[in-house]
């Protein structure tokens, strides 16, 4: 639904050059909700304004339900009429909600039809629709002024889907909420994209947001997308990063000679009991460092680490004995598989 | 001077007054509100960039702005002649008036218009909407309240200014005050005008502060604009200067 191959964004300022984007290939399904993650200046926003080119790419395309957007821009800073058409199909929520405080809660979400040159009579059955589908169905004559911050994002979402996009963008939508109004604000994002089959392309540096509403994620450093997938691939490449900040398990090795492991199950295999078995079958006592079991993209994923007697030359049996089990291990400490200790999701 | 002698003046004064600042008012809010958009979007990063209009409009902007008066009455008389036919009376005051509040509001405008939070006008691109329709819908209804500030400073200033058009024999509030409380000496006339000057000064300020903050109330913004009063229209130039010399 949503494709862009090798974009790149470089800003100018002053004879220094940053290069926001480096690159970038992202490609979004139809009908999924994918969660971009990363630290502040990672260039989450300057990917997320390229897609609907409220920031020229230096190079690279966009390609949105099948249109180039790139290809529509033209050359000068104004947007033509084609690439205006093409945005109106695309709606985007914003941190700061952005509502026009000179104007009411229902006149706010028409805007976007006053724009497709919709009916006064089509754009107020339209916007009360909508109003009523996020639950403030009594607010249409209130100035987003009398809101709280929950109630503008919904204003906000209803605004976004007043021109029935198929695409939703949706830029860091709850890094200005509580956590109790976040929850119910992705609820929301999660509920329209099941009922209107919205594709969501959404950034984010809370790894929550990923977890509870993501199909797909992918994780941005400088510019780059470094990893990148279904969150159950993520989940089953050996030393994601992603992964391993979307499940977090801590503990440290309690000596020098001692094999710290990372397992994980899902599926079949959380229902067997391994652990034991490995304890039993190889007599050796095993510590559990840590271990967590949740939901994550739908996903019942359980996650421990462990720690074995001995170096790990002494226990490639047991681990194997493990992966044969169908379970996902990573050697914490062993080079070039390093699972990195979570440091708090991203920021 | 006896009031029964002073009334029919000052009435007509009144009127002369009203009719220029009322007149030139309209020209400069219709003149200064598409410049001072256009400083705002042709700046740097705005959305019909143009180093070269901008340089050029905010250039015209500043030397208009920075002529006196006075001079500005002079140095156009070519021009207003062109326009009403005449450089005498109240029609061939507006010309001057006009052309030397259109910058003045045009700066005001560009102040209240950056104020406007660009978000706005990224959420109103992106739903593809033109440059026009983010003038119409954003800019202009999200600065409103301190637009209209600017308005009420605008006409303040031209209260002022148009005291200095008597020199051009257009009459007004402030010409009386020079002519009858200046150079004839009749200190009455003086107070008088200047009392009548205070309180339709105050009255403005009043109601344009009050619409703005009405505004601005229902909205729930604030803005820095609303602070900025123009303590200089309550006496203005000329006639204060003159009221010194002359007690």
């Amino acid at each position: 639904m949503i494709t862009t191959s090798g974009l790149t964004k470089v800003y100018r300022s002053r004879g220094r050059e940053v290069t926001a984007l480096d690159g970038v290939d992202l490609h979004v399904r139809e009908g999924e909700v994918y969660g971009v993650i990363g630290q502040s200046g990672a260039g989450k926003s300057s990917l997320i304004r390229c897609v609907n080119l409220l920031e020229r790419p230096t190079s690279g395309t966009v390609t949105v339900a099948g249109q180039d957007l790139t290809a529509l821009a033209g050359r000068g800073p104004r947007a033509g009429k084609e690439l205006r058409r093409a945005r109106s199909r695309i709606g985007m929520v914003f941190q700061h909600f952005n509502l026009l405080s000179s104007r009411t809660v229902q006149d706010n979400i028409e805007l976007p039809l006053e724009i497709l040159g919709r009916s006064g009579r089509d754009r107020s059955r339209k916007a009360l629709e909508l109003l009523d589908l996020v639950g403030l169905a009594d607010k249409a004559k209130a100035y987003p002024a009398q809101l709280s911050g929950g109630q503008k994002q919904r204003v906000g979402i209803a605004r976004a889907l007043a021109g029935d996009p198929k695409v939703l963008l949706s830029d860091e939508a709850t890094s200005a909420l509580d956590p109790e109004t976040t929850r119910s604000i992705l609820q929301l994002l999660r509920d329209l994209n099941r009922q209107l089959g919205l594709t969501v392309l959404l950034i984010t540096h809370e790894m929550d947001v990923v977890k509870s509403i993501c199909d797909s994620a992918a994780l941005m450093e400088k510019g780059r997308i470094v990893e990148s997938g279904t969150v159950s691939e993520l989940l089953a490449t050996p030393g994601s990063e992603l992964a391993a900040a979307l499940f977090p398990v801590g503990g440290e090795a309690t000596g020098a000679d001692r094999t710290v492991l990372d397992v994980t199950f899902h599926g079949e295999a959380a229902t067997q009991p391994v652990i034991s078995q490995l304890s039993r079958t190889y007599n050796i006592d095993i510590s559990i460092l840590g271990a967590a079991i949740d939901t994550v993209g739908g996903l019942q994923v359980g996650r421990m680490r462990i720690e074995l007697p001995g170096r790990y030359e002494d226990n490639v049996v047991p681990v194997g004995f493990l992966r044969e089990q169908g379970l996902q291990i990573d050697v914490v400490g062993q080079e070039g598989q390093e699972p990195v200790l979570v440091k708090d999701g991203a920021k | 001077m006896t009031w029964s002698e002073m009334q029919p003046l000052l009435e007509q004064a009144c009127w002369d007054t009203l009719y220029m600042v009322g007149w030139s008012t309209v020209i400069a809010v219709v003149g200064g509100l598409p410049l001072g958009l256009l400083l705002v979007l042709t700046d740097k990063g705005g959305l019909l960039q143009n180093v070269v209009v901008n340089k050029v409009i905010g250039q015209v902007v500043n030397v208009a702005r920075s002529m006196p008066f006075i001079i500005l009455m002079v140095a156009l008389m070519t021009f207003t002649r062109w326009i009403t036919g005449t450089t005498i009376g109240r029609e061939a005051a507006i010309v001057p008036l006009a052309v030397g509040a259109i910058p003045f509001f045009a700066r005001l405008v560009e102040m209240s218009v950056r104020e406007v939070d660009g978000g706005l006008v990224e959420a109103v691109q992106s739903m593809g909407g033109s440059t026009w329709k983010v003038v119409r819908s954003v800019l202009v209804p999200e600065a409103l309240p301190s637009l209209i500030s600017g308005t009420t400073t605008t006409i303040v200033a031209l209260i002022g200014y148009s005291a200095m058009a008597g020199t051009v024999g257009a009459g007004g509030l402030g010409d009386v005050a020079v002519r009858y409380g200046y150079q004839r000496f009749e200190t009455g006339m003086m107070w008088i005008t200047v009392a009548i000057l205070a309180v339709v000064i105050s009255l403005l300020q009043f109601a344009g502060d009050f619409a703005a903050r009405t505004l601005h109330r229902r909205t729930g913004r604030t803005s820095g604009l609303l602070l900025f009063r123009p303590l200089r229209g309550i006496f203005p130039g000329t006639v204060a200067t003159d009221a010194v010399k002359k007690s």
